[in-house]
């Protein structure tokens, strides 16, 4: 096999395996709009990292970090519901994004490998980082499974029960910026959070608990990953987007599974 | 479990109406010193108030709950029932007054309500699985002691009101709490499952000396098991043993006098000298005599 397909295969494994469970806390929490939210505002951190000459990982993570708060600040408002200051600052964020990268002078900024990814190029240093910040992200989520599981179930049983509601928030917010930084190479941009929803969305039909949720998504992701790289390689379409189809596709079809069970039923 | 000396006989009524206009100090006149805390209960607050967006929700609030004690907090809907209940717990701070907990109180929480997120796969086996994994079967015991093992393997999310209510309570008893804060127990039970469940409290009460703080807008049943009822309509309203607080004017003001007569229909069974029709009588009237409705 090729070593860029491997480098590939292995970026996506890693990445399903991280982003899989993550992901099942932000369909228990309805918080996809707010993971597509940081997701966007991270082209502005790319934009800063290659004006300021920083490592644009870190830059992506310290510019989800930053749009997180505001979103938390922005949430205790009471004239605009969340979804409306969810789009306001997404597409303003990603405005703001492609507007700063075309100030970057001297290189040529690969927009659209930021905004979908592009898989096939990752490197051995971004290897490092799906690897190192995803076991970070792991390690953490094992730390506070029990609370935030409690805190998605039912938030005030849980903080009279001593779960610390925000500390156990904020580390997961930091959690879901690591992941968005750590995926921006790889999958895009824009479809950080398909990668985080779908393949929790196709588990949920099938698992009785959230565990087994957790555990089968994974295995999901990764399968999409396999089937996407492949799709990908055989037919020469991008590599992001084919396994996102691929798992919209599990996705859907898994709904669509349940939906025709329960009217037999 | 022998029951406490009963402490709570004292009738407190205003014997006014209160329209929350602003700036009413009656509690200050009413208490010009607050009461000490009483050393032996598990969880009691002191002179609580707290406003949200210029609106008083809880005036000056003393409440005691003490071990094998079963107080019931009733007030119309909008009486910051629900607050109170999450500043004793801690859920939120009040703007004045002190709540005291027994020190290494657990308490034992069934919030009013419980809408899992139907994307959250859970057994109520799972559910259950709190931070206690012992060898012994004590979610089966809990559920048995609910009267729900039927349900052991039942997604939660497809349970009925009345059994999604005994599966939160067992939850409540896995902690092996010495007070119980049941919101609204019997929402969404019929009246069946309703005798059931406060037969199940009182049980408990009896068995293991919980304290038990029940909140109810619904009176009839619960009156008669509560050794004391707190009637709560931003300030407390009155407060005794359930026939003195059933028998005054700012009840039967806040309730109408139907629930006044409802509560007459039940304790009729333990206690035909009282008229319960509801004539108000004036504030100074000394309660008359008292006797439980359990």
């Amino acid at each position: 096999m090729e070593p860029f397909l491997i480098r590939a295969l292995a970026a996506g494994l890693g990445l399903a395996l991280v982003s899989a469970p993550l992901g099942c806390f932000v369909v228990w929490n309805r918080m996809a709009y707010f993971g597509e939210t940081i997701a966007q505002a991270s082209l502005i951190g790319i934009a800063l990292g290659l004006l300021l000459k920083l490592d644009l990982t870190l830059a992506v993570l310290a510019v989800a970090i930053a749009t997180a708060g505001l979103l938390i600040l922005l949430g205790r408002q009471k004239i605009l519901p969340l979804d409306s200051i969810l789009g306001i600052v997404a597409h303003a964020a990603l405005a703001i994004g492609v507007i700063a990268t075309t100030l970057v002078k001297g290189v040529s900024v690969d927009l659209m490998g930021y905004l979908f990814g592009d898989i096939l190029a990752v490197s051995t240093d971004d290897l490092w980082w799906v690897y190192c910040g995803g076991a970070v992200v792991l390690a953490a989520l094992w730390w506070i499974w029990r609370p935030l599981l409690a805190l998605a179930v039912h938030e005030e049983l849980a903080a009279a029960e001593g779960v610390n509601r925000e500390r156990t928030k904020a580390i997961f917010i930091l959690l879901l910026a690591i992941t968005v930084a750590v995926a921006m190479k790889v999958i895009g941009i824009l479809l950080i959070v398909a990668f985080l929803i779908m393949p929790a969305a196709a588990a949920r039909v099938f698992a009785r608990t959230p565990e087994q949720m957790a555990i089968l998504a994974a295995v999901i992701a990764a399968v999409g990953v396999c089937l996407g790289l492949v799709l990908s390689f055989k037919i020469d379409v991008p590599g992001g987007p084919a396994i996102v189809v691929v798992l919209a596709t599990a996705a859907l079809g898994a709904i669509g599974f349940a939906g025709g069970s329960r009217q037999r039923a | 479990m022998q029951r406490p000396a009963d402490r709570s006989t004292e009738l407190h009524d205003c014997g006014h109406d209160h329209v929350p206009a602003s700036g009413h100090h009656h509690h200050a006149l009413d208490y010009p010193t607050m009461r000490p805390f009483e050393t032996d209960a598990l969880l009691a607050a002191r002179g609580v108030t707290l406003s949200r967006d210029g609106r008083t929700i809880l005036d000056h609030i003393d409440i005691d709950i003490g071990a094998g004690e079963i107080v019931t907090l009733i007030g119309p809907n909008g009486a910051g029932k629900t607050t109170l209940v999450r500043v004793l717990l801690g859920l939120m701070q009040p703007d004045q007054g002190e709540i005291r907990r027994m020190p290494g109180l657990r308490i034992g929480y069934a919030p009013q309500r419980f809408d899992l997120a139907p994307s959250i796969p859970m057994t109520v086996e799972r559910f259950l699985e709190a931070d206690i994994r012992s060898k012994t079967d004590s979610i089966g015991a809990a559920l048995v002691e609910v009267g729900a093992s039927r349900v052991r393997h039942s997604q939660l999310t497809h349970l009925s009101g009345g059994e999604l209510q005994r599966v939160v309570l067992a939850r409540a008893l896995m902690r092996n709490p010495q007070l119980l804060v049941l919101d609204e127990p019997v929402r969404g039970v019929d009246y069946a499952g309703e005798a059931e469940l406060y037969t199940l409290i009182g049980r408990l009460r009896n068995e293991r000396g919980l304290g038990v703080l029940l909140v109810s807008h619904d009176l009839h049943v619960v009156m008669a098991q509560s050794d004391r009822v707190i009637c709560v309509n931003r300030h407390v309203c009155c407060s005794g043993v359930p026939e003195t607080v059933a028998r005054s004017p700012e009840y039967v003001r806040l309730f109408g006098p139907e629930a006044a007569r409802a509560l007459g229909l039940y304790s009729h069974h333990h206690d035909h000298t009282h008229d319960l029709a509801g004539a108000p009588r004036p504030a100074s009237d000394p309660a008359p005599s008292q006797s439980k409705a359990t």
